[in-house]
């Protein structure tokens, strides 16, 4: 059973850029709406991908420089890391079909 | 939910299609301060999540998927999915609206780097910047009076003399200093570089166009009935909205809608759960009739 990690900026470099599998950072907000209904989807693709993606979160209130510095201006925003670098961005909520496929179309690109 | 509600305490058996967010488009919304029962107002996605548990609680199940297409087999009705196929004995249609485009350039390629359609989602990102709102009914003011908490400064702008938005709301945006109003104006196109950083408008007046420097674009200019694949099975109206008798039925005995999707609709959500579940109560009385 695994579930996405909470983290703050200052380990993104060691958590994200530095990790060994792909990571999917949810970035996202208490007060929003659509952030709270992606998150059960997110909890599942967690333990559905458990060890072959890591899952983070990433609370942009408490973490601006890191939203500003991948050009997040709306939540929730999913971005998926491999090698350090962003290979997909999802904005906006989906339903968990939809995240399934863009995920799968980022690891195998 | 509140379909499912009914239906499921009618002891009928009861599946939630959705192809979205639960909840719909009120997940957007911080606080509802008119849903009756709630005297501090509660927001858009406590309020739904409250309804869906609720509605299981009783029942009702929940499948993601898109529905495609419904086809009617006398007294079975078969709807279609992207998920396959699932018989019904009725079936209740409350896909609600889809916010609407402006339809100008820059508005999809900035979609996410600077317009959008949900302030409570965005509008911390625009801390002490400047932004503009489109529109002039209730969603507009709402999010333009969201957004003070974040932007400094806030340029509704509408095409119209006259706001279409409650009186209330009316009274607390003319009184807000970070918010200007800008009549009789229409935004002709959306620019920037990375990221949103002007608008180009124009004065139907004057038919004069400037151009001012914004970092964000909230578009409310409406929505619409989200009816796309029912066009040729119901009868719609001039906008596409779910024309309704009385009892919620639509033009196909055994297909009744609820809420915004629906022709007459006040589009709230009161009125919706409401809808809801009279529709059921009257799938339940079809059913078994």
């Amino acid at each position: 059973m695994s579930k996405p990690v909470e983290i703050k900026e200052v380990i993104f470099n060691e958590m994200v850029l530095q990790a060994k599998t792909p990571v999917l950072v949810d970035f996202w907000a208490p007060w929003c709406g659509p952030c709270r209904m992606v998150a059960p989807v997110v909890d599942e693709l967690a333990n559905e991908y458990d060890g072959k993606v890591a899952f983070v979160k990433i609370n942009v209130d408490d973490n601006p420089k890191i939203a500003s510095q991948y050009g997040v201006m709306s939540i929730p925003t999913l971005i998926v890391f491999k090698n350090g670098q962003p290979v997909s961005n999802i904005v906006g909520f989906r339903p968990k079909a939809e995240l399934k496929k863009s995920l799968d179309t980022a690891l195998a690109s | 939910m509140s379909a499912g509600i009914y239906s499921s305490r009618a002891r009928l058996g009861s599946l939630l299609i959705e192809k979205g967010a639960i909840g719909g488009q009120i997940i957007n919304a911080e606080l509802v301060e008119n849903y009756p029962g709630y005297i501090a107002g509660i927001s858009g996605i406590d309020l739904t999540q409250a309804m869906h548990q609720q509605a299981t609680k009783f029942g009702l199940e929940t499948l993601a998927a898109e529905v495609t297409d419904i086809e009617v087999n006398g007294k079975q009705k078969i709807v279609k999915t992207s998920s396959g196929d699932y018989l019904a004995g009725a079936v209740i249609i409350a896909g609600g609206s889809e916010r609407q485009k402006l339809g100008v350039p820059g508005e999809a390629e900035y979609t996410g780097k600077g317009v959008s359609y949900c302030a409570t989602c965005d509008g911390a990102f625009f801390r002490d910047k400047t932004v503009t709102v489109v529109g002039g009914g209730n969603a507009a003011i709402t999010e333009a009076l969201e957004l003070t908490k974040f932007a400094s400064r806030i340029i509704l702008i509408h095409r119209r003399h006259e706001l279409r938005a409650t009186k209330i709301l009316q009274e607390k945006v003319t009184s807000e200093p970070k918010i200007e109003i800008i009549w009789d104006t229409v935004v002709e196109e959306i620019l920037g570089e990375t990221f949103v950083n002007k608008i180009r408008v124009r004065n139907l007046n004057t038919d004069k166009a400037s151009v001012l420097d914004v970092s964000g674009v909230f578009i409310n200019v409406g929505s619409q009935p989200a009816t796309g694949y029912l066009k040729g099975l119901l009868t719609l109206d001039a906008v596409g909205a779910i024309v309704t008798g009385e009892r919620l039925e639509t033009s196909v005995p055994g297909i009744f809608a609820a809420g915004d999707i629906r022709s007459g609709s006040i589009r709230q959500v009161i009125a919706a759960a409401g809808d809801g579940a009279a529709a059921a109560v009257n799938a339940g009385k079809y059913i078994s009739g």
